[in-house]
């Protein structure tokens, strides 16, 4: 496009006519417009501003002028340079800026693709919901206790109540250490871990107790040989069922949504009296809906078992039933993220399968 | 237990209106739960029809159908014939039939309209016996109606539902243990009146009336129990009626027979429908001996180990000493409470029956039930309590039905033996339930609901409960009873204040950071159950004496092949890897966090139930209870780093298994001292040992063995490890702050040559020592064995980086370099490579 002037003969012209001033500026402007990019402007720079350019060759014909003519001419000449310094300078910086510009056009890339050098792994569900609820229990004030899954008869059984004929210690139930005479099994509820907290600690005493335990039902979609529990034993004086109630209610909204509260049937249980089963308001249908498969339409999810400590339970763990009353809940970890994800085979959950892991995040 | 509605009527005025489902809500609010409603889901209009015509029709599927049209009378609101597409052939024109017309519904909530089908509309449906909710009574499908009902005076269009009992409904509910009266019509009427305050007439009263006493003229019975459990008495009373000359062929009355089957008891013959009948009915459970067979008096006795006796069932069962027997001077009768005998069952020739209505203890019913895997309906009731003032009304309402429906008379002789019923008595504080129950009661109220429960309430509140409830024991469970019947939805939520705990613990704490490091790490998180066998062991390499072999076993596993309680989390652990890798995943990490056993088991004794034993013996339990500690397992196989659009991935090694261990060790700052080890079920060369500064050892990871690879099928190179999280948690450090110098760091990189064998830990170890307090950081970035080494040497190269609290000079940190190499010239015989 442009480039040295070619026109230009300085025996026909004087380089210092005014009108072939003019002419130079305007070459040097139109040069400068032209100049598509960052080299071109270079080349058009040492054309129209170098040492050999027409508007340097006429300063320095300005010295061969009489001293009368070069105020004028100098002063012509100076703005012309001034001039085309400055449409450089601007175009220079227009050009840069397009070019910066440019590159991070060129520079973009696919942000769709999926990277995945290392995925991140999980905690297993359960451990993610046993740790919400022990989150919440804490909340409230209260303590987590564990215990160990071989654990003895003693404290399995006779301190909460269940005599030496009760059902649940049959074989058929309830896991045994060989020989059965020694008086060790493998835990079948969290419960001898509330017996273990009353005579550690005493009253007052507010636990909750996590973990796994055992019974000998065969896996199936909605049995485990070996399970999550969390129970809560709470201990002090003037506890009443309205306490178990508030901490049920509690519980129950925290882990299911605000409304969702807890209804007490009459039931029955060794280790409670009163005791009564505790159904949770249906978290999907809020019980508006008698077609709801979570709540099969009846407004209400069975959700496990409670009621006030039975007073046997304090005398064997060294309570003073006079003095304190408790009370105690239990329910199933298992069970409660099935409500909460709506997984339906619990085989899932411990056939160590990533993929059930990698469904949900690192909080459920 | 299934409780036909019109037979609680009879004794609870249920309202008219009322359904089963409003029935099953009245006693959920009470304690029993429901488990189902049966019947009453039929509705119209289901109603007689008459077959008019009927032609078969050939279909292009080869199926033939018949288009019938039917009289249904005026039910269909036209009283034109209905057209209805049936494809059974059981009948014929003329049959009167069940026809379901649109708009009716059908078990299961099947709705019927009218359709197009085989190029007809058919309006409706002939029913067959299965669509009704019968069972098939063999006939091939469709009822026909006059030989159902023995009938012949039925009119098109009448209401079919009352005439099949399609209106009948049967309540079923759980009974919990501590209710045995509940197992009876009789015991959930009276808890229906409690729950709902209707009237209540007791069936056993106006019996009890009629019963005539004891006479010396009743069948000798002798109670002869020489060996009580826990110290109660195996029969505490023993009623015997005789009824003579029943007709062996009379029929069980129809209303009767119905009831059983609603009930869940099948119609056998009348004697043995009456004895269900009764114990239905009043919860007593009767037994009913063919008189013929009996040989002088009955004595109930307990058993001689190894006697033996043909059950009802056809079994012959050996009896062990503590079974409580009914005998006569021959033979055993039956296991009392539980199952008779073959040889004196009632027959098709039966004329005279001696009816046994006995109190047999809980205890002795429930152990022999369960040692002879006999659970019938009448050991359930005896061993949840049977009500024991009611033997003498129970017998006399089989006596009556036998007399009115066999047509036999009864004998004069009645018997009664046994020990008087004591009732026990309860001190009540009536304000202690408002306070264990938060509801305030006035004593009025207390007084008047354990009133309706049954129980004699003194002026001061000494409250005898009824006998039917031997689980009334205590101040606690009258407490129940009271919150119970005026609605434990009273009872106001409020959240307590405890104390304020101390959050969760260090320990606790720790394995949640442990576990959310790891999954950070890529790694998941699995459960596996803790059974595991022989074969486990044999396919990790463990050697016959290894210490992991110790653990208890399961005297009643699930598996035989699985009766050990684990002593590592591997077994399971590899058992996920390896579903995973069958199941299509090819990069897999996984943990686990898990106790197991590690150490001896003892012998725990028990205490009776409510008694502290004292803090000796509380300790001698723990102490019997086998050390379990928590273990931090973990295996990976496939990539570590993985393969993708951004290039090649990196193949899980062994030194991703220290990895893991080292950042479980980092998140709870131990430093983890990592030396080559040499254990199963790990590669020999390829296995670390991990232990903390002490020295004590704390886990391995590594390289798994190849031939515990393909034992257990995994795929080759997979790398695990596994180390006692409860130790590390233990040693978790509590590091101390220093001041961090920012003058310039001054880096020196060295190789060394060393004998291959060397491991680099130790060479790091004694650079770090001699290169002096200045030295920030050493690390490990090249090592090369090629040739140019030499043969059996490798070369170790490290990165020094020093710092001080002012900068350093050049000539200074050659000094600290010169040191570390000297040092390890002296130790490993290192040279400087050029
Ligand atoms: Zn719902």
């Amino acid at each position: 496009m442009s480039g040295p002037n070619t026109n230009y003969d300085p025996v026909e012209v004087s380089a210092l006519d005014p009108a072939q001033v003019d002419a130079n500026v305007q070459a040097a402007l139109d040069a400068i417009a032209a100049a598509g990019d960052l080299d071109q402007l270079k080349q058009v720079r040492t054309a129209h501003a170098g040492d050999k350019s027409p508007l340097a060759l006429a300063n320095r014909e300005i010295g061969a002028l009489p001293p009368t003519a070069k105020a004028e001419a100098g002063k012509r000449v100076g703005q012309a340079r001034g001039r085309v310094g400055q449409a450089l300078k601007e175009r220079q910086a227009e050009l840069e800026a397009e070019r910066d510009e440019r590159i991070l056009i060129d520079e973009a890339v696919d942000v769709t693709m999926v990277p995945g050098r290392r995925p991140l792994g999980r905690r297993h569900p359960i451990e993610q919901m046993g740790r919400r609820i022990a989150d919440i229990m804490v909340g409230m004030g209260w303590e987590v206790a564990e215990g160990p899954e071989v654990e003895a008869e003693w404290f399995s059984f006779d301190a909460l109540n269940f005599d030496e004929d009760h059902p649940a210690r049959q074989m058929a139930d309830t896991f045994y250490i060989d020989p059965p005479e020694h008086g060790l099994v493998l835990r079948p509820h969290t419960s001898p871990v509330q017996a273990r907290a009353m005579l550690e600690r005493g009253a007052p005493l507010y636990v909750a107790c996590l973990g796994r335990v055992f019974r000998t039902d065969e896996l199936d979609a909605t049995h485990m040989p070996a399970f999550h529990q969390v129970e809560g034993l709470a201990v002090d004086e003037g506890l009443t069922m309205a306490h178990l109630k508030g901490t049920l209610d509690r519980l129950a909204s925290e882990l299911f949504g605000d409304g969702i509260v807890t209804r007490l049937r009459p039931s029955y249980f060794p280790f409670t009296e009163p005791s009564a089963e505790m159904d949770l308001r249906c978290f999907v249908c809020r019980g508006t809906d008698p077609d709801c498969r979570a709540c099969s339409g009846t407004g209400w999810i069975e959700w496990g078992g409670c009621g006030m400590v039975n007073h046997n339970v304090l005398r064997a763990c060294n309570i003073d039933p006079e003095r304190y009353t408790g009370f105690a809940f239990g329910m199933g970890v298992d069970r409660a993220l099935m409500f909460r994800t709506g997984a339906s085979d619990m085989r899932e959950m411990i056939e160590g399968d990533v993929r059930f892991d990698a469904q949900f995040g690192m909080e459920i | 237990m299934r409780v036909p509605v019109d037979w609680l009527r009879e004794y609870v005025e249920v309202p008219t209106d009322a359904r089963g489902a409003d029935i099953a809500e009245s006693l959920v609010r009470v304690g029993l739960e429901e488990e189902g409603l049966h019947g009453g889901d039929v509705t119209g209009p289901l109603v007689v029809g008459k077959v008019l015509t009927m032609e078969p029709e050939q279909q292009k599927n080869g199926k033939t159908i018949n288009w019938c049209t039917v009289d249904v009378g005026d039910a269909n609101g036209t009283g034109e014939p209905q057209g209805i597409v049936c494809g059974a052939h059981n009948f014929a024109p003329g049959d009167l039939v069940v026809v379901v017309l649109p708009g009716g519904v059908l078990p299961g909530g099947f709705e019927i309209s009218a359709r197009k089908t085989y190029g007809h509309v058919s309006a409706g449906m002939i029913c067959a016996a299965d669509e009704l909710g019968f069972p098939d009574d063999g006939s091939g499908g469709i009822i026909r109606l006059a030989e159902r009902l023995g009938r012949d005076d039925l009119t098109p269009g009448e209401d079919a539902i009352p005439l099949l009992g399609l209106d009948r409904e049967t309540v079923e509910i759980n009974v919990t243990p501590d209710r045995g009266y509940c197992f009876s019509i009789r015991g959930v009427a009276r808890e229906y009146s409690a729950s709902t305050g209707a009237t209540f007439t007791d069936p056993a009263i106006a019996l009890g009336d009629k019963a005539p006493r004891a006479n010396d003229a009743g069948f000798e019975v002798r109670i002869e129990d020489a060996a009580p459990l826990r110290g109660q008495v195996g029969c505490s009373r023993y009623v015997a009626r005789i009824v003579r000359g029943i007709d062996p062929t009379a029929p069980t009355p129809a209303w009767l027979a119905v009831r059983l089957t609603e009930a869940g008891m099948r119609s056998i013959s009348l004697p043995v429908d009456v004895t269900n009948y009764v114990m239905l009915a009043l919860g007593q459970p009767l037994h009913a001996f063919d008189l013929a067979t009996l040989d002088g008096p009955i004595v109930v006795r307990r058993a001689t180990e190894g006697e033996k006796l043909t059950t009802l069932d056809d079994v012959e069962r050996t009896l062990f000493a503590e079974d409580l027997l009914i005998t006569d001077q021959q033979r055993i009768l039956a296991i009392a409470g539980v199952m008779g005998g073959e040889n004196s069952e009632v027959s098709d020739a039966t004329r005279d029956v001696l009816i046994e209505s006995a109190h047999f203890d809980p205890v002795s019913v429930a152990r022999t039930a369960r040692r002879h895997k006999l659970p019938s309906e009448a050991s359930r009731r005896f061993e949840r309590g049977v009500d024991p003032l009611l033997a003498p009304a129970a017998a006399q309402l089989a006596v009556d039905l036998l007399v009115e429906y066999g047509g036999g008379t009864v004998d004069e002789g009645v018997t009664d033996v046994g020990t008087a019923y004591e009732p026990v008595s309860i001190a009540l504080n009536p304000k202690d339930i408002g306070r264990i129950v938060g509801v305030e009661y006035a004593d009025d109220r207390v007084r008047e609901i354990l009133t309706q429960i049954g129980c004699e309430v003194s002026p001061e509140f000494t409250v005898t409960p009824p006998s039917w409830r031997p689980d009334l024991t205590t101040w606690p469970d009258l407490a129940e009873e009271v919150a119970r019947i005026d609605g434990y939805d009273k009872i106001p939520s409020i959240v307590p204040t405890p104390p304020g705990g101390r959050g969760l613990t260090t320990s606790q704490a720790a394995r949640r950071l442990v576990g959310e490091s790891l999954a950070a790490q890529g790694l998941f998180e699995t459960w596996a159950d803790p059974f595991i066998g022989d074969d486990a062991f044999e396919a990790l390499g463990f050697a016959s004496d290894d210490p992991r072999r110790q653990t208890v076993r399961i005297a009643n596993p699930l598996s035989d092949e699985k009766p050990w309680f684990r002593t590592t989390v591997l077994p399971g652990l590899l058992e996920a890897l390896r579903r995973n890798v069958a199941r299509g995943s090819k990069d897999v990490a996984i943990f686990e966090q898990g106790l197991v056993v590690g150490g001896p088991a003892g012998t725990a004794k028990t205490y009776p139930v409510g008694t502290y034993p004292g803090p000796e013996a509380v300790a001698a339990i723990e102490q019997a209870v086998p050390a379990q500690p928590r273990m931090l397992g973990w295996a990976l196989t496939g990539h570590a780093d993985r393969a993708g659009w951004w290039g090649g991935g990196r193949a899980a090694d062994w030194s991703d298994a220290i990895a893991v261990a080292r950042a479980a060790a980092e998140a709870l700052a131990v430093e983890l001292v990592v030396t080559a080890g040499d254990r199963a079920p790990f590669h020999p060369g390829r296995c670390a040992q991990l232990a903390l500064p002490d020295g004590t050892v704390i886990g391995h990871a590594g390289e798994l063995h190849p031939k515990v690879i393909g034992r257990l099928g995994l795929p080759a190179r997979t790398v695990a490890g596994e180390l006692d999280l409860d130790a590390l948690i233990a040693a978790a450090g509590s590091p101390q702050a220093r001041i961090l110098s920012n003058f310039p760091v001054v880096q020196s990189d060295i190789a060394l040559i060393v004998p291959s064998q060397t491991p680099s830990a130790d060479v790091e170890r004694v650079l770090r020592s001699a290169a002096g307090d200045n030295l920030e950081a050493i690390q490990l970035f090249d090592v090369y064995d090629g040739d140019q080494v030499g043969e059996g040497r490798k070369s170790l190269a490290y990165r020094m980086t020093f710092r001080a609290d002012r900068t350093l000079k050049t000539e200074e940190v050659n000094g600290f370099r010169d040191a570390a190499v000297a040092a390890a010239e002296q130790e490993f015989g290192a040279t400087l490579r050029a």
